[in-house]
């Protein structure tokens, strides 16, 4: 798998002991400039958003849209249906009856903001991604059950091989390894 | 029972995992259980599964008869047009509404003691729901003509009539039971991950690996993905509101006497939140007896579980004081008779079973050494249940006496009517059984998300706060 071909090189994997640790670290990181690195925790660590300095998730625009979305389908869905498609008078009530429309439309926007929420998420993480680098890592194994990792990828404009080896380690980064892709 | 001090300093708070546990013990109590190799499935668990199996046979049989036959098998009749049916949707549909109290509202809140038990009620509600929605799917009578309840355009140029309550109710429980999927869904996502991360064959890492979608542990997908949680409790409280309600709206929009009152939404959603935690601490204590999770999972959640119990049992005690309080003070002499009847009527049994089980018995909450008494919480949960599903029955039977006594009659179940609710608990508990064998209980990355250790403030560094 570990070829010397440039091609193939992810980047650096370093762990690091606690939360705290972590934490501080992304904060240096995060001063030195990179732009292509993460943390990886098995769960996610209070203020640690702001140590890597990213910008507000964009999640909430994408659910605005769909349950927006959502909520105009289904009430025109009714009112079409109700006045132009199969018109019917019920119990003497108007054939643009809308507040009888009210709890179908509420329904149809809550689903559509739940699709926007669980798909918007997946599609901005980029996954569902079943292959990454960093699976071909044994002790990244660790992330999702009690190790804390710092991730630089090697695609950073900023990013040499020694360099960044040698700034994880004086960050307290420990077990530090060079990542390949499984492929070239 | 543990006897540790209580005190109401949040600082000082009890701690919600206890016994000094590491991350990683946290990932190893919870994984145990579900690595075990197939061959070393616990007998218990395989009776279990053979039982609810012959449950889910019997209930597939029960269904095809009805739809080979016809609604004619079920007890059913005019006055009591709505029989077991209708009673057993509410019923389901009710248990299921505490997993969305406990993993949204609870959430919202930030009511940290939530995480040792919300994948649990989360799961329960994910097949109680499937238990209900199972009913209008097989009650409509002509079942090759169940796609009238779609908005589909058909070649008799038809649209269903969204000014139905049954239409709201359709669209209200299936959106329900999409989100509750999905939320469900997502919550299991990192667990997955930890499990793919652990196994130690290629089924295994494959198969979870699959499902875990390559979660990674990564910062930049926590964010987004705790913001999709957020999200996600947000949309989920004001939709468990209303599906109790729009359910509610079945009754309450008809012009019947006892059914045409304003106090149903309200009063069915604090009685489904009600009869739903009650569920939840019946499985809860069965299970952490059975896996061992009395760390992670402690007395004090299920004092908390009473404590809610006691509140929303205490409002449906209300609502029933109030029904009656508004028949009299209606002066309508039908709704008079409803409520009488109700309670002295033929089905008055019925109507003081509701009383006892769902307003007498959680009042035994109200004292701390009852509410931390594993059986007593245990006996007056499975009280709750029997009351909450007494209470369906009663609203939809006392209609036998309507305004026309010569149409009265006594409603009876026909032995398809029984066999098809005791069916759904075959379905109930092969999927339940399936999830304690094969996913995570309890929600690994959350627990430890509340370990005091996960504060990366912990260490006493120089961060404020």
């Amino acid at each position: 798998m570990a070829t010397s071909s440039s091609k193939s090189l992810f980047g650096v994997l370093a762990e690091f002991e606690s939360p705290a640790h972590l934490l501080q670290a992304a904060e240096k990181v995060r001063d030195k400039g990179f732009k292509h690195w993460d943390t990886h925790s098995p769960f996610p660590i209070h203020g640690m958003d702001k140590a890597m300095g990213l910008k507000d998730s964009k999640l909430g625009w994408i659910v605005l849209c769909t349950g927006t979305l959502g909520v105009a389908g289904t009430h025109l869905l009714q009112w079409w249906s109700a006045v132009y498609a199969y018109p019917m008078v019920i119990s003497g009530k108007p054939l643009n009856s809308y507040p009888a429309f009210i709890p179908v439309t509420f329904e149809g926007g809550i689903l559509l903001s739940a699709f926007g929420a669980i798909f918007g998420m997946l599609a901005i993480n980029k996954l569902p991604r079943l292959y990454h680098a960093l699976f071909t890592s044994q002790q990244f194994k660790r992330a999702t059950d009690d190790a804390f990792f710092i991730s630089i990828e090697s695609k950073d404009p900023q990013f040499n091989l020694e360099d960044v080896q040698v700034l994880l380690s004086s960050l307290g980064g420990k077990n530090i390894e060079v990542i390949h892709e499984a492929h070239a | 029972m543990s006897s540790t001090a209580y005190t109401e300093d949040p600082a000082k708070r009890l701690p919600l995992v206890e016994g000094g546990k590491s991350f990683h013990d946290v990932t190893e109590i919870v994984c145990k259980p579900l690595e075990q190799p197939l061959v070393k499935t616990p007998s218990w668990w395989l009776i279990g599964f053979m039982g609810a199996l012959t449950l889910l046979t019997m209930l597939l049989g029960m269904v095809g008869y009805l739809l080979w036959e016809g609604i004619g098998v079920w007890g059913n009749n005019t006055p009591v047009a709505w029989g077991w049916d209708i009673v057993n949707f509410v019923w389901w549909i009710g248990i299921g509404h505490a997993g969305t109290l406990i993993s949204a509202i609870l959430f919202l809140f930030r009511q940290k003691w939530r995480t040792g038990i919300n994948r649990f009620a989360e799961a329960m509600t994910v097949f109680a729901v499937m238990c209900a929605f199972l009913y209008p799917g097989i009650h409509i009578g002509r079942i090759w003509v169940s796609y009238y309840m779609f908005p589909i355009p058909n070649q008799m140029a038809m649209w269903p009539n969204f000014r139905s309550p049954l239409l709201w109710d359709f669209a209200a429980v299936s959106t329900y039971a999409t989100v509750s999927a999905l939320f469900w869904y997502i919550g299991l996502v990192p667990d997955l991950a930890t499990i793919r991360d652990r196994a130690t064959n290629k089924i295994r890492a494959t198969l979870y690996g699959i499902f875990a979608l390559g979660w990674r542990g990564a910062n930049r997908h926590w964010q987004n993905y705790e913001r999709a949680y957020l999200i996600l409790a947000g949309l989920a409280t004001p939709l468990v509101l209303s599906v109790h309600s729009i359910v509610s709206f079945d009754f309450a929009t008809a012009n019947l006497p006892g059914w045409h009152t304003t106090i149903f939404p309200p009063y069915f959603v604090a009685g489904a939140v009600f009869s739903g935690f009650a569920l939840v601490s019946t499985l809860m204590i069965l299970a952490r007896e059975i896996f061992g999770f009395k760390q992670l999972v402690t007395i004090n959640h299920l004092e908390n579980m009473s404590k809610i119990m006691l509140l929303t049992g205490t409002l449906v005690g209300y609502a029933y004081a109030m029904e009656f309080f508004i028949a009299w003070y209606s002066g309508s002499e039908y709704e008079r008779f409803a409520f009488i009847n109700r309670a002295a009527g033929p089905f008055g049994w019925a109507y003081w079973i509701m009383i006892s089980c769902n307003v007498i018995s959680p009042q035994f909450f109200w004292f701390r050494n009852l509410r931390r008494n594993i059986w007593v919480i245990f006996i007056i949960t499975i009280f709750i249940n029997i009351g909450m599903w007494f209470e369906r029955f009663v609203i939809i039977v006392t209609l036998h006496a309507d305004f026309l006594p010569s149409s009265w009659g006594y409603y009876r179940p026909s032995i398809v009517d029984i066999c098809t609710y005791l069916g759904t608990f075959g379905l109930f508990f092969t999927l339940f059984l399936l999830f304690l064998r094969f996913l995570p209980q309890i929600a690994i990355s959350e627990v430890k998300g509340v370990m005091p250790q996960a504060n990366p403030h912990h260490h006493g560094d120089s961060h404020g706060h």
